[in-house]
């Protein structure tokens, strides 16, 4: 017990004592899997950025609803917590399909992605669903800036899933044809980083348009 | 089959634009034909348009804004002569044609112009200063160049068919949506802007990647040029505002191809908001394009006054303040439009604000001046140009930062006169001081000193004159915008500044000369040590233009001025005769990826302009098989020997020694 205590303070998990020497020092280029990962995840900031826009119009609109539906007379919270489960579990088999990646696994590789893209299309096809049955109401796009608005943003991102499902089907046809390159790994880092964070935007979505919009 | 386009669209009735275009057109394929027939094509192609190196790429950004200057000035002088003649009178360009012109000006200065050229600044110079080989993604600057180069096209087809935008550089509706403006016009604007925007925000991210992951050994941030730290901001403004716009405009585009209720008058749209989104993206844009100027100044300024930076730290620090503030100013472009005295007051005080970060720059530089051993090379007549002038800029700046006299100015040509003195004054005048200045990085030889003085002071000159009469006449009540006017005490004021116009015209035609002159004298004007200016940075260490690779041996960096302390060192020891340890160098390999991608962006910009919808899938799928096809390649680098690079390395040491023997004796 002493020994594996004693053993971690020397191992210096927070390089503490290193700090000196680092901060004089600056080791040179990043390797190219922290650079890919790194720029990866500024340009998600500013996707972020971009759907931040969109919600911000949404709070501004939202009671602009031209006498037309409020959000409480069309929100069917049965569908969204359905769609909510199934891109969450495609969140955990995109997990999966990395793991499998990281370990070279072909076959488990193909199942987690394949179940990510089955996944993903039933979202889309509830969302679709929803998208239709709320036009076909009179309750389109172009019948108040509050549903202008929500079709924006949800339609936002149901675009970037649909860009997310091309890219995954790319990757899948890529790892047959390619296998596990180190360049292919980044491109799978790259797809993951942009799945999980479809599904961080689809939580605020969830939560700032269905939940509160239900309110009645 | 084609959408809303027919013959009808190809203005044969005016003139005006049909020379126009004639003109560019023959340019364009007399170019063409002279690169064909000479057989440059291949040369081109291989070395240039496939090219993803930093360098190539950054000269190719600086040679479209110089292209794109041209354009936009001869906007200008258009409108500086309408104005001349239009007292009491129609002028010679009808309401509809000025209208463009103005929008067409404003667009192309600050999109096509002064985007490109300090974007192209950075990427020819950061991974020099930062040791490195190349950015962080190589192919993607590639496809980030191009995408700005299909805006810019597309700006231009506008000339011929169809027309451009009526509705100034910021389509505001109501005016922009689609009951006022029927035509094709805002379309032209908006997806030539949201093309060239996915290029600038991939240059963003690129460069913030390139300054935050890929320094050489040693280079920690306190040890980075100035230059790359006012490129870390203005790289960290582009990924934070830039997507701003491209959100913006996605809904101004939804509102005018699908009846959405953003931006109209019914249903419940906000015209407000629009003001609101397109400002918290135009203020960060306006220190997009200043941060990388102040950032060309700190090295010009420096470099010729023989001294390290004054006050460096204060300096990164008012940079990032700079960065942080100017996202919270945005309001002021819009005091009048009723949000009220207290949120007025608010955002006149943080635009007062911001001008203490900048002030704090001004006195760095001047302190760096004071008893330096100053050289008055073209680049530092520029940064001192630039002085005077952006200090004029920031004070009136102040002045309409103040909510009352905002409200007397707003939308005069007080204003038209200050944004000119600030992105004339700065932006323009740092992209010319870091053009001669790193002109010979580039190339391996200088610009001609007298015919580039001669430009700087018709340039100086010719701003004050054409824009001081401005903030005259914004005092006596001209607005903006005008095609003509009936008030006789305007137009005295309005001929000098045509007067003024054409002094910088005399400007531009030197500036041409001297890059004509430069390049038939290049032998004379070689720079054969690659350190033409006693540089202090690391883009002076390595041989001018620098190999593919940059350097030979990734340099090692032990404090500030990097190349100052290692030429110190190399005088104190002599240079260094050990014989250096080179190995293989991995290189990314070109591709054409960002021209074949912009190739169909552009048929997918013109299909969805003319709503030719078949086309417009076609290309999307273009630009998809493009991407597919890149990821498929299997070799992504090629491998540059030692030998090689030893030849290539030494070639450039034996020169250096010669010269420093010589110097010695």
């Amino acid at each position: 017990m002493a020994d594996t205590t004693l053993a971690y303070a020397q191992a210096d998990p927070h390089r503490l004592r290193g700090i000196a020497h680092a901060a004089v020092a600056h080791a040179g280029p990043a390797p190219k899997r922290i650079v890919t990962g790194f720029g990866f995840w500024i340009f998600l900031l500013s996707d972020i950025v971009m759907f931040s826009c969109f919600f911000a119009t949404y709070a501004v609109l939202v009671d602009q609803t031209a006498e037309g539906p409020k959000g409480a007379e069309l929100f069917d919270l049965r569908r969204v917590a359905i769609e909510t489960v199934l891109l969450l579990l495609s969140s955990f088999t995109c997990g999966l399909a990395n793991i499998a990646a990281d370990v070279r696994n072909k076959l488990w590789f193909q199942v987690s992605m394949a179940a990510t893209c089955v996944l993903g299309l039933a979202f889309l096809y509830l969302e679709g669903r929803e998208f239709a049955d709320l036009v076909a109401r009179g309750a389109g796009p172009t019948r108040s800036a509050f549903l202008t608005a929500f079709f924006s943003l949800v339609g936002c991102h149901g675009l970037h899933v649909s860009a997310g499902i091309l890219w995954l089907l790319t990757m899948m046809a890529q790892v047959v044809a390619k296998g596990f390159r180190a360049d292919i790994g980044r491109r799978i880092m790259c797809f993951a980083l942009f799945w999980h964070a479809l599904d961080i935007i689809w939580v605020a979505v969830f939560s700032v348009v269905y939940l509160l919009g239900s309110k009645p | 089959m084609f959408g809303k386009l027919n013959w009808s669209a190809i203005p044969i009735d005016q003139p005006i634009p049909m020379i126009a275009s004639g003109v560019v057109a023959l340019v364009i394929l007399g170019v063409l034909a002279w690169v064909v027939l000479a057989g440059h094509l291949p040369y081109l192609w291989r070395e240039w348009i496939t090219s993803v190196d930093h360098k190539r790429i950054g000269v190719m950004y600086t040679l479209l804004a110089m292209v794109m200057l041209l354009r936009g000035f001869s906007d200008a002088i258009m409108m500086r002569s309408q104005q001349a003649v239009a007292f009491q009178s129609q002028g010679y360009l009808p309401p509809e044609h000025y209208n463009q012109i103005f929008s067409a000006h404003g667009t192309i200065m600050i999109f096509f112009v002064a985007m490109p050229f300090v974007i192209g600044l950075m990427n020819l110079v950061v991974p020099l200063q930062l040791g490195v080989r190349d950015v962080a993604f190589p192919t993607l600057n590639s496809v980030g160049f191009w995408l700005t180069a299909t805006g810019a096209l597309l700006v231009n087809i506008s000339l011929v068919v169809g027309e451009f935008a009526r509705t100034g550089w910021l389509p505001y509706p109501p005016l922009s949506g689609l009951t006022y403006s029927p035509g094709v016009g805002v379309d032209y604007y908006l997806w030539a802007l949201q093309i060239s925007g996915v290029g600038t925000l991939v240059a963003g991210i690129n460069l913030v990647t390139t300054v935050l992951k890929l320094r050489t050994r040693g280079m920690t941030y306190l040890r980075m040029p100035m230059f790359c730290w006012t490129t870390l901001a203005s790289s960290l403004l582009i990924v934070a505002a830039f997507p701003i716009l491209t959100a913006t405009l996605a809904m101004l585009i939804l509102d005018r191809y699908f009846g959405f209720h953003f931006f109209t008058n019914e249903a419940g749209g906000n015209v407000m908001m629009f003001m609101n989104l397109i400002w918290a993206w135009g203020h960060p844009e306006v220190y997009i394009l200043v941060l990388p100027a102040f950032g060309i100044f700190s090295e010009v300024v420096s470099t010729f006054s023989g001294k390290p930076l004054f006050g460096y730290r204060s300096m990164v620090l008012a940079t990032m303040a700079i960065c942080v503030i100017s996202f919270m100013v945005w309001l002021h472009h819009f005091f009048t439009m009723g949000a009220g005295p207290y949120v007025n007051a608010i955002f006149g005080i943080a635009s007062m604000i911001i001008a203490v970060p900048t002030g704090v720059k001004i006195y760095n530089w001047l302190f760096t001046m004071y008893g330096g051993r100053v050289r008055f090379d073209t680049p530092m007549l520029w940064a001192i140009g630039f002085m005077v002038t952006f200090i004029l800029g920031g004070l009136t700046g102040v002045l309409v930062a103040v909510p009352p006299a905002d409200f007397l100015l707003h939308n005069s040509l007080f204003l038209v006169a200050h944004f000119h003195n600030v992105i004339i004054g700065g932006v323009l005048f740092g992209a010319f001081a870091g053009y001669a200045y790193w002109f010979p990085k580039a190339f391996g030889f200088r610009l001609h000193e007298g015919l580039g003085k001669a430009a700087f002071w018709c340039w100086l000159i010719g701003f004050y004159v054409a824009f001081m009469p401005l903030y005259a006449l914004g005092f006596l009540g001209m607005t903006r915008r005008m095609q003509h006017y009936d008030v006789a005490e305007w137009r005295p004021w309005l001929l000098v500044a045509a007067a003024g116009a054409v002094i910088i015209l005399i400007g531009i035609i030197f500036q041409i000369m001297q890059l004509t002159v430069s390049i038939r004298h290049r032998e004379e004007l070689r720079d054969r040590t690659g350190d033409p200016w006693d540089g202090r940075s690391l883009e002076w260490a390595t041989a001018s233009p620098p190999p593919a690779f940059n350097f030979a041996i990734s340099p090692d960096v032990t404090g500030e001025d990097a190349y100052w302390s290692l030429k110190a060192h190399a005088k104190q020891q002599g240079l260094e005769k050990r014989e250096l340890d080179y190995k293989d160098i991995e290189m990314p390999r070109n591709s054409p990826t960002g021209f074949v991608c912009a190739f169909f962006a552009t048929i997918m910009g013109f299909a969805l302009i003319w709503h030719i919808w078949w086309m417009v899938a076609a290309g999307a799928l273009g630009a998809f098989a493009t991407f597919v096809a890149f990821a498929w390649r299997d070799h992504d680098e090629y491998v540059i020997p030692a030998k090689e690079v030893a030849r290539i390395d030494r070639a450039n040491i034996e020169e250096r020694r010669a010269l420093t023997s010589l110097a010695g004796a």
